[in-house]
């Protein structure tokens, strides 16, 4: 009996302790783990997401900016992985949505009613942004998101081993296709253009002196000689001169510094590591022109930081907003120069930072000057990833350009009737 | 102990009374313990399963656009849109190639290890562990583990080195779909990872059959080895294969973690379960169109899944055999 007794008390003992383990465990829930702030502090609580950036110390950076606020708790997302777009598309249709985040310029979050109008924080400051940043963010007149920087991307090389393999700098895409065969050995590949080659997409379209959509919003990449440059990729892509499947992909540096390619198709951002590793046998230049009628090409990347519109605390997400990204220039040089290297998209701030006037830095906002191209704010995620389809199909799998770019056309045409009827 | 209630016996004591009693708590009532065990698992189900489902099925009919809250009704527009979708269709075409490699490999090679366990005579149980560990390991780390170290396309990566010492030159395991090695990459990532669970179900099938079988083939002069395992074994494996098949299939139709993290921005190698997730939670964002292909995708597992069942007799029982 005794020991009847003792086995009742024992299960109910296990059913309290589990309930009241399952009871603990949902109010932890609720405490932890869910982006919220503490509430320790004054004022609101904000959510913000940022993507992993590479370079060591952006988190850090990132939360010790947030932390020095003190009209609200900042509580940072740090998220990894390179899905972060789709995690932020997710997470903006919950209630746990993020009060800001960092993303590109695109209509559909405008269109949506996803991202706040920033118009009236920007409006005192504008002219002391870089205007194709302005331009770029701006629909109807109204400017829906803050530059915290701008990012060029090129290629860079080893001159060493142009030297020895007696190669110049590449002006056209014919000769950066002969340039990587001279340089491959038996051990380093003559170019890295990333695991996918889609860094390149957009490179191609304007060097080969097309551009994604026109003023009309209108497709404007459907042209011969963006038809051409896939057709020479794909040459490349065979070519046997060309590093694939490489373990960190084309935002990395690791490619070059590791001696597995002579010429990597990379960022500014990467650029104080490549330094590091290599000294001074490091160099950029911009894609080259395809075709006669081309130019060189650098892409202008970079990220934005907008305010969720449909979030519990606009206005105070946009003081926020403000007083990081538009008023303490301290942090958003630090921002820009002190990990990797970016462009400020404040004018001010770019001339004044000191460690991009001289040697590879000063070499990298000339081509961000010369050739750069920024990005269209009607160029969306969807059309991006029908072109991520051209690269895939006609390059990696030899398909027919003209029929990839009738598909593609299909999927953006819908894309624009969508978006501009 | 008696328990009679026959006139004369003596009444058990006071006690024994009370122990023969229902007692209070936990055993007071199966119903009760019925619905304290399964219902918490029943409201997880509605909630995170149920109802998911009837929201799907109720956004396939309405333009559901950076939307989960739609208003516009389309009928079976997004119906008509999937299934004229090339990629969607073309992610059907990958489905059946992979579960085509997928399902008897998994099976003969679960069932190949359960045989070589079953057979051990010392270290059976570390063998079994040993197997059995890679399901424990997550399906987005064993694909980046063979992406990144395994199959990478340098000449450092284990699998190049391996051929290298062949004279083999690098291959681009992942990057290039010309040849398709990519399949090599997630077959054997799967293969890994899924192997072992198998086994345990065939290793606990295998050591149910009776001995006196053997045994009496042996008397009647079978050869132990291949014919023994075609006539006795296989046979009495039935029931358990079945299940494995079925629940293969269905992992396979399932497939997600390791085409999503070994094949980025492909066109090739993407089952169902990606197109999906490309088309409504990624740059599409197109919840109506999604959730249409869900329906359609959910509609072709019950009928497959029935259609095997058909075929193969799972769930007919001993007597059917």
């Amino acid at each position: 009996m005794s020991a009847m007794s003792s086995n009742n008390w024992s299960r109910r003992s296990l059913f309290r302790a589990a309930a009241g383990m399952a009871a603990a465990g949902t109010l932890a829930a609720c405490g932890s783990n869910n982006g919220r702030g503490g509430g320790s502090g004054s004022g609101k609580n904000l959510v913000q997401y940022f993507h992993a950036y590479g370079e060591a110390g952006t988190e850090q950076a990132i939360k010790k900016y947030a932390k020095a606020y003190t009209k609200a708790n900042v509580t940072t997302q740090w998220i990894t992985g390179d899905n972060f777009e789709q995690k932020l598309f997710a997470a903006l249709l919950t209630d746990n949505a993020p009060d800001l985040f960092e993303f590109h310029p695109q209509i559909q979050l405008v269109k949506s009613g996803q991202v706040a109008d920033l118009t009236d924080i920007i409006s005192p400051v504008k002219d002391d942004f870089n205007q194709a940043d302005i331009a770029s963010h701006t629909v109807d007149g109204k400017i829906y998101g803050v530059r915290m920087i701008d990012d060029p991307q090129f290629f860079f090389y080893r001159p060493s081993l142009f030297e020895k393999a007696k190669v110049k700098v590449p002006t056209t895409l014919e000769e950066l296709i002969e340039a990587g065969e001279k340089l491959t050995t038996s051990k380093v590949k003559g170019l890295f253009l990333g695991n996918d080659l889609t860094p390149l997409e957009r490179p191609l379209i304007w060097a080969a002196g097309a551009d994604t959509l026109n003023e009309k919003n209108e497709i404007a990449y459907h042209t011969d000689a963006v038809v051409d440059g896939l057709k020479q990729l794909r040459k490349v892509f065979t070519s046997g001169n060309l590093l694939l499947g490489a373990p960190a992909d084309w935002w990395d540096p690791s490619a070059i510094t590791q001696g597995l390619c002579a010429i990597q198709w990379c960022g500014m951002w990467a650029m104080p590591v490549m330094q590091k590793a290599l000294g001074d046998d490091i160099g950029i230049f911009p894609f080259p022109k395809v075709g006669s009628a081309g130019k060189p090409s650098v892409y202008n990347g970079g990220w934005s930081m907008f305010v969720n519109a449909k979030g519990k605390n606009v206005d105070a997400a946009k003081e926020f907003v403000k007083w990081l990204w538009i008023d303490q220039k301290e942090y958003q040089e630090d921002w820009s120069t002190s990990y990797g290297f970016h462009i400020p998209p404040r004018t001010s701030l770019a001339a004044s930072a000191t460690k991009l006037k001289t040697g590879l830095p000063a070499e990298g906002v000339k081509l961000f000057t010369d050739y750069g191209h920024f990005d269209n704010i009607g160029w969306t995620q969807a059309m991006i990833a029908a072109w991520d389809d051209v690269m895939a199909n006609v390059v990696r799998k030899n398909g027919d350009p003209e029929a990839a770019l009738d598909a593609c056309d299909k999927k953006v045409n819908a894309e624009l009737k969508k978006l501009f009827g | 102990m008696s328990t009679t209630t026959a006139r004369g016996v003596a009444q058990p004591a006071p006690a024994k009374v009370s122990k023969d009693r229902p007692r209070r708590g936990l055993g007071a009532s199966s119903t009760l313990n019925f619905w304290l065990f399964t219902g918490p698992f029943l409201i997880g189900l509605v909630i995170f399963v149920f109802v998911p489902i009837g929201w799907s099925i109720y956004l396939s009919f309405f333009e559901a656009r950076f939307t989960v809250s739609p208003s516009e009704f389309v009928g079976f527009d997004n119906y008509v849109q999937i299934l004229t979708d090339a990629d969607f269709l073309h992610s059907l075409v990958t489905f059946t190639v992979f579960a085509a490699f997928i399902v008897p490999a998994t099976w003969g090679l679960s069932l190949g290890l359960a045989l070589l366990v079953n057979r051990l005579r010392f270290m059976r149980a570390f063998f079994r562990s040993v197997f059995f560990l890679p399901t424990a390991c997550s399906y987005v780390a064993a694909a980046l583990i063979w992406k990144m170290s395994i199959f990478n396309g340098v000449r450092f990566g284990l699998a190049n080195t391996v051929i290298g010492w062949f004279g083999v030159d690098n291959i681009a395991w992942l990057a290039n779909p010309d040849p398709p090695w990519y399949w090599l990459v997630i077959v054997t990532v799967r293969l890994w990872l899924q192997s072992g669970f198998y086994m345990i179900l065939f290793l606990a099938a295998l050591q149910n059959i009776p001995r006196e079988l053997y045994e009496a083939a042996a008397i009647d002069g079978a050869k132990p080895g291949w014919q023994t395992f075609r006539h006795i074994t296989l046979p009495q494996l039935r029931a358990t294969s079945t299940a494995v098949i079925l629940l293969l299939l269905i992992a396979a139709y399932q497939a997600f973690d390791e085409f999503f993290n070994l094949l980025k921005k492909a066109t090739w190698g993407q089952p169902p379960l990606v197109e999906l997730y490309k088309m409504a939670l990624g740059e599409n964002q197109n919840y109506g169109v999604g959730s249409a292909g869900a329906v359609v995708l959910t509609m072709l597992i019950c009928v497959v899944t029935l259609f095997q069942g058909k075929i193969m007799g799972f769930g007919r029982g001993d007597e059917s055999k």
